[in-house]
C-alpha cells in the first residue's frame, strides 16, 4: 500500500526542518527525507547561525541546542600580500541573555533539529535519496520516487528543500542548471585547537566569539570572500569564489585555501590546530534575478533550493529557515480553509516572501551580483591599493604628509584613472542602494 | 606563495561511506573530453576527482566526492556529465560540516 502524507519535505537542513518542525507542530502528517546517513551528514555551512528566525521557530531554542560561541565581536579584514586593513566591532552589549548570533557546528545543529522535529510528532527518515517527483497526468506534484523498494510515497503537496544542487526541480523542468557566474564554490576546514589558545589569540572569555570576515589578495583577483570563525574547540576557516572565476583561472580551490592558511596575518591565530575536515560547497550567488519559479501545483521550494541567499550581508541559514516556515505556514493556512494545494492558492507562499525581508532584501542588491562578476578590480585593485596606502600613511619615514596624500592619489590614479575611480563609486553605490 | 597542496591529505580527514562499483558521477562521452580545450573540472573540481590522462582526456574517479555540483556547473556548455546523488545514506558524511 501506498502511504499518504499532507506533505513531504525533502531535505533535512535549515530550510526543511523549518518547514517539517512548523508542519508537525501544527498536528500535520509530515514526512521529511534526508539522503545522507544522519541530519547534517550532506550539509556545510560556515557557519554563524542568527538567533531571530530561530526563535519565531523554537522560542527556547538557547535551552538545549548546541551553539558553539555567541558573537561579540565581528572584524572585517582587507588583505594585501602581507598585511591588513580592516575594521572591528565589538560590543559587551551582545553578551545579553539572548544573543544574536552564534557560531555552530552544522551537523551537531541538525541532529538536534532532528529531535525537536521527532519530540512534536515529526517524521524524519534518513538514508534515503529522492529520485524525482511524482506528477499527476495533469502535472501536478502529489508525491516522491525514492532510492528505497517500492519507494513511492504520495502527499498532498511536496517542499523541496534539497539544497543548493536542486536537482529535483531541474530533473522536474521546474528550474535551469545555475549559471556559473550565479554560484560560488566554497571550501572550508576546521581546526582543532585547545579553547584556551583561542580566548588567548583572540582576546575572549569562555563562550565568546569572534567572526573575521575577509578580502583581498587571498581570492587571487576572482570575486570572491574568506572566512575565519571561532568555535567552542576549533576554528573554522574557508575560502570562496564564483565558480565562473575558478573557471577561467587556474587555481584549485584547495590551494586557495592552503595559502589563505599561510598568509602572514592568518598563519598566527591557526598555528598548532589539527585539522579534522575538509568540506565544499557551493552557494548561491546571483541573487534576486537568479530566484526560480518558487510554487507550482503541489509544490514550493524553499533555502538554497530557491536561490534564497543575501552575499552582501552573508546571510543564507536565516533566509533558510524563514522559507521553510513561510511555505509550511501556507500550508497549515490552506488546509485550515479547506483549499488545495493548487499554484493559484500556493501564490500566498511568494506572497509571504515578497512582503519580507527575504525579497525585500535581495531586491534591494539585485544589482550587486551583477556589478561584483563585472568589475574585478574590487577583488584586485583596491584591495592592493588601499593596503600599499596604509602602509605608506602608517610609516613614519620623514616624508611630509601631503606628499604622503599626493603618493597615495596618484597611485590610485594610476591603476584606475580619474574616470575609473568616479565609475566605480558610482557602481558600489548602485550595487548596494 | 603557492605551495603544493596534497589534497588527499585533507580528504583523508573525511569520513566516506563508499558504494562499491555504483558511481554517482559519470562522463558521457570520452571522446568529448578529449576535444575539450579547458578541461575545466580537473582544477576546479574541490576534491581533485577528475585528472587529464595519457589520451589526452579526463579520468574520473569519484571516491573523494564532496557532492558539492561544481563539475556539473562547469561542464553545462558541453552537458559531458551525468551528476546524480549517491544512493541513500552513501557517499561523503560529514561529521561537523
Amino acid at each position: 500500500m501506498v502511504e499518504k502524507f499532507d506533505a513531504i519535505v525533502i531535505g533535512a537542513g535549515p530550510s526543511g526542518n523549518a518547514a517539517t518542525y512548523t508542519l508537525a507542530k501544527q498536528g500535520l502528517k509530515v514526512l521529511q527525507l534526508e539522503r545522507g546517513e544522519y541530519p547534517g551528514a550532506k550539509n556545510v555551512q560556515g557557519g554563524i547561525m542568527y538567533a531571530h528566525e530561530l526563535e519565531k521557530i523554537i522560542p527556547d531554542f538557547r535551552d538545549d541546542c548546541p551553539t558553539e560561541r555567541h558573537i561579540i565581536e565581528q572584524r572585517v579584514w582587507l588583505l594585501g600580500d602581507d598585511n591588513y586593513v580592516g575594521t572591528n566591532y565589538r560590543s559587551e552589549a551582545f553578551n545579553s541573555d539572548k544573543p544574536n548570533r552564534y557560531t555552530i557546528i552544522r551537523a551537531n545543529i541538525d541532529k538536534w533539529w532532528g529531535e525537536q522535529i521527532r519530540k512534536v510528532g515529526g517524521l524524519q527518515i534518513c538514508e534515503t535519496t529522492v529520485t524525482e517527483l511524482i506528477r499527476d497526468a495533469s502535472g501536478k506534484v502529489i508525491g516522491v520516487r525514492t532510492d528505497r523498494e517500492g519507494g513511492e510515497i504520495l502527499a498532498d503537496v511536496v517542499i523541496m528543500a534539497d539544497g543548493v544542487n536542486a536537482l529535483l526541480a531541474k530533473r522536474a523542468g521546474l528550474q535551469d542548471e545555475a549559471a556559473p557566474e550565479n554560484v560560488a564554490l566554497a571550501v572550508k576546514e576546521i581546526l582543532f585547537i585547545d579553547p584556551e589558545l583561542i580566548q588567548q589569540r583572540f582576546g575572549i572569555k569562555e563562550d565568546e566569539g569572534v567572526v573575521i570576515e575577509i578580502m583581498g589578495k587571498v581570492t587571487k583577483g576572482m570575486v570572491g570572500t574568506a572566512f575565519l570563525y571561532t568555535n567552542k574547540e576549533s576554528l573554522t576557516i574557508g575560502i570562496g569564489c564564483l565558480i565562473s572565476d575558478f573557471k577561467n583561472g587556474d587555481c584549485p580551490p584547495y590551494r586557495m585555501l592552503e595559502d589563505l592558511k599561510n598568509h602572514p596575518v592568518i598563519k598566527p591565530l591557526i598555528e598548532g590546530a589539527e585539522m579534522k575536515e575538509y568540506a565544499a560547497h557551493m552557494i548561491p550567488e546571483g541573487g534576486y534575478k537568479a530566484v526560480p519559479q518558487l510554487y507550482g501545483d503541489g509544490w514550493m521550494v524553499v533555502g538554497d533550493a530557491a536561490h534564497f541567499n543575501n552575499a552582501a550581508h552573508r546571510e543564507g541559514s536565516n533566509l533558510a529557515m524563514a522559507s521553510g516556515r513561510m511555505a509550511a505556514e501556507t500550508v497549515i493556512e490552506l488546509k485550515a480553509a479547506g483549499k488545495g494545494f493548487t499554484a493559484s492558492n500556493l501564490a500566498a507562499y511568494k506572497k509571504k516572501l515578497d512582503d519580507s525581508f527575504i525579497m525585500k532584501d535581495l531586491k534591494k542588491y539585485r544589482e550587486l551580483p551583477g556589478i561584483m562578476h563585472g568589475n574585478k578590480q574590487f577583488f584586485g585593485a583596491y584591495p592592493d591599493e588601499i593596503t600599499a596606502a596604509a602602509h605608506n600613511w602608517f610609516t613614519v619615514d620623514s616624508i611630509d604628509k601631503k606628499t604622503k596624500e599626493k603618493q597615495i592619489m596618484k597611485s590610485f590614479i594610476k591603476r584606475r584613472s580619474v574616470m575609473g575611480l568616479v565609475g566605480d563609486a558610482i557602481k558600489l553605490v548602485r550595487a548596494v542602494r | 606563495m603557492t605551495m603544493m597542496v596534497k589534497v588527499e591529505e585533507k580528504l583523508y580527514q573525511n569520513r566516506y561511506i563508499v558504494d562499491e562499483s555504483r558511481p554517482h558521477i559519470q562522463i558521457k562521452s570520452v571522446e568529448a573530453c578529449q576535444t575539450c580545450e579547458k578541461q575545466a573540472c580537473t582544477f576546479c573540481c574541490p576534491a581533485a576527482c577528475y585528472s587529464k590522462n595519457e589520451t589526452g582526456g579526463v579520468t574520473l574517479v569519484t571516491d573523494g566526492c564532496l557532492e558539492c555540483g561544481t563539475c556539473r556547473v562547469v561542464c553545462q556548455d558541453k552537458g559531458n556529465i551525468a551528476w546524480d546523488y549517491p544512493r541513500g545514506g552513501y557517499g561523503i558524511s560529514y561529521k561537523f560540516g
